[in-house]
């Protein structure tokens, strides 16, 4: 079934628009124009994984000699952080950032004269 | 929206509800037909400090008062420990930022409005509430301090929280630092509606077994109150200290006081000299127990003579305690938690704990979904358990008994 999401322009960039299908949340994100639609559940605890933030995936920085630097936010590898724990998912996968084994459900995004539309 | 942008996240949390931020767990709660049992959270916690102006008001020695005031409590109430470690997550928690701009209706008090709702989010009948800074109290180097807050928190907590709301539960603050003090405590609040029991604070250095104490342990057992041990961390401890990670001294923080105070209790023969005395240890998660009891009886058959008031194996006593679920180790190693489960008789001594709101927070899915138990021993670690231990009335809550209405309709 294709349902329509909302207008492009109706998700800024970073951004998420979430909508209840018969009773499921899906959360649409927009990343470097690109959109990616899971379900609004965390496979821990169940929480609402998508109604959490968006964040860069946090690395850390060592010299060549292994000496400890800092951290850093790499831009290239968003984050879907769930709100009630903590657990967090690659946007452009839907993995979870510490075991890919576990994932959000995923659903086909699709653009048409400037409206959004997933298969669900 | 994007709240990631610094601006639209003020936004979002300006509208936060905890009802809608837990629309999942009520999902939850109906899916598994939560209305058909009771179920009771033993470790659950308020933010004090958002009323502490109430509790200041309430604080016996005039200069402390006056001094609180302008110290607005937040030093006093964590200790003088400073910063607490990054509880909020850099922000992915969102509840912690978006409670203080939840809307409540001026009656009944705030925190008895925001406990209903994630209750019966959840599907929870009875909580027992807890405080949250608070639980570094014993820490502050003034024994008089944490007697004189000890004593304002528990008066205000039995005045405007415990006798509103049937619903909430308390064990009171003990401040055993101070045992006349405690003793005075049990005697003052002890029969309060709504007090079922009193916690001592594990985050703590000094000894809980010396001979000053028996008078509390003797007036609780004579009373039939419960003690419970509740967990914390400091990140300021010596040893604690140490840890590079915020993660570090939180995993280890919670179970290392606990299992010193257990060590303690066991080895001076509490047990042997309280029989009837009840004691529940709170949220160190369940697996430091059998690696307890495993290093205790392990040494307890080559040094049975320095420790001549036991009777039996460490373990033995250990089983016959309560140990509150949260924060369950679940992640990974089902057969380890089956274990787990089997070694401290969890069927009758398990007793379910939320630790609602903090980041950690278990729900009850995390036990009713259990594969190893049969939904007997779900329903006695949700509820029964609790129930039979505190002597609760087994009420529903009002939400619970609405939706048992509409089904049946």
């Amino acid at each position: 079934m294709r349902v329509l999401v909302c207008d492009i322009d109706d998700i800024e960039e970073g951004g998420v628009h979430i909508l209840k299908v018969e009773g499921t949340k899906i959360g649409v994100y927009r990343h470097r124009g690109a959109f990616y639609a899971y379900k609004n559940l965390c496979a821990h605890q169940g929480g609402p994984a998508c109604e959490g933030r968006l964040m860069k995936k946090v690395v850390e920085r060592l010299n060549p000699d292994k000496t400890y630097i800092g951290e850093d936010f790499d831009a290239d590898d968003p984050h879907i952080v769930c709100s009630w724990h903590g657990w967090e998912y690659r946007l452009l996968t839907g993995e979870n950032a510490v075991d890919p084994k576990i994932r959000l459900k995923r659903y086909e995004v699709t653009q048409q004269d400037n409206k959004l539309y997933v298969d669900v | 929206m994007n709240i990631n942008n610094p601006a639209s996240f003020d936004e979002a949390m300006s509208h936060f509800d905890t009802r809608a931020m837990l629309e999942n767990a009520e999902e939850q709660a109906r899916a598994r037909h939560y209305e058909d049992f009771l179920i009771v959270d033993v470790d659950s916690h308020h933010y004090e400090g958002e009323a502490m102006n109430e509790i200041i008001d309430r604080i016996e020695d005039p200069v402390l008062r006056e001094n609180s005031r302008f110290a607005k409590g937040l030093n006093l109430s964590s200790g003088g420990q400073g910063p607490f470690g990054n509880q909020e997550m850099g922000g992915r928690i969102t509840r912690y930022p978006g409670r203080k701009h939840e809307k409540v209706p001026p009656k009944p008090h705030r925190d008895i409005t925001l406990t209903r709702r994630w209750m019966d989010a959840l599907g929870i009948d009875i909580a027992c509430l807890f405080p949250t800074p608070m639980l570094g109290l014993a820490l502050h180097p003034q024994v008089h301090v944490e007697v004189q807050l000890a004593r304002a928190y528990n008066q205000w907590l039995c005045e405007t929280i415990l006798a509103e709301d049937s619903r909430i539960k308390s064990m009171l603050y003990l401040p055993l630092t101070d045992p006349v003090a405690a003793l005075r405590c049990i005697e003052e609040f002890g029969e309060r509606p709504g007090v079922i029991g009193f916690m001592v604070t594990s985050t703590r250095y000094r000894s809980i077994c010396e001979n000053v104490h028996m008078k509390v342990y003797a007036a609780l057992e004579e009373r039939g109150l419960p003690l419970s041990f509740h967990s914390g961390y400091s990140w300021h401890d010596p040893l604690l200290s140490a840890s590079t990670k915020f993660i570090t001294a939180h995993a280890l923080g919670f179970p290392i006081y606990n299992m010193m105070l257990m060590g303690n209790w066991v080895m001076d023969g509490i047990p042997e000299r309280f029989p009837k005395l009840k004691t529940i240890w709170i949220e160190s998660g369940l697996a430091w127990v059998p690696f307890l009891m495993q290093r205790f009886d392990n040494e307890y058959m080559m040094r049975s003579s320095e420790v001549p008031a036991l009777k039996r194996l460490p373990s033995d006593y250990m089983r016959e305690m309560f140990y509150a679920s949260q924060p369950m180790e679940m992640v990974n190693n089902a057969e380890a938690l089956e274990l787990t489960f089997k070694m401290i008789n969890a069927e009758s001594q398990l007793l379910y704990s939320s630790d609602y709101p903090h980041w950690d927070m278990d729900l009850p899915s995390t036990i009713y979904d259990l594969p190893f138990l049969d939904i007997q021993a779900k329903r006695a670690i949700l509820g029964e358990n609790a129930r039979k231990l505190f002597n609760l009335e087994p009420q529903l809550s009002e939400a619970k008994l609405a939706r048992k209405a509409s089904y049946a309709r």
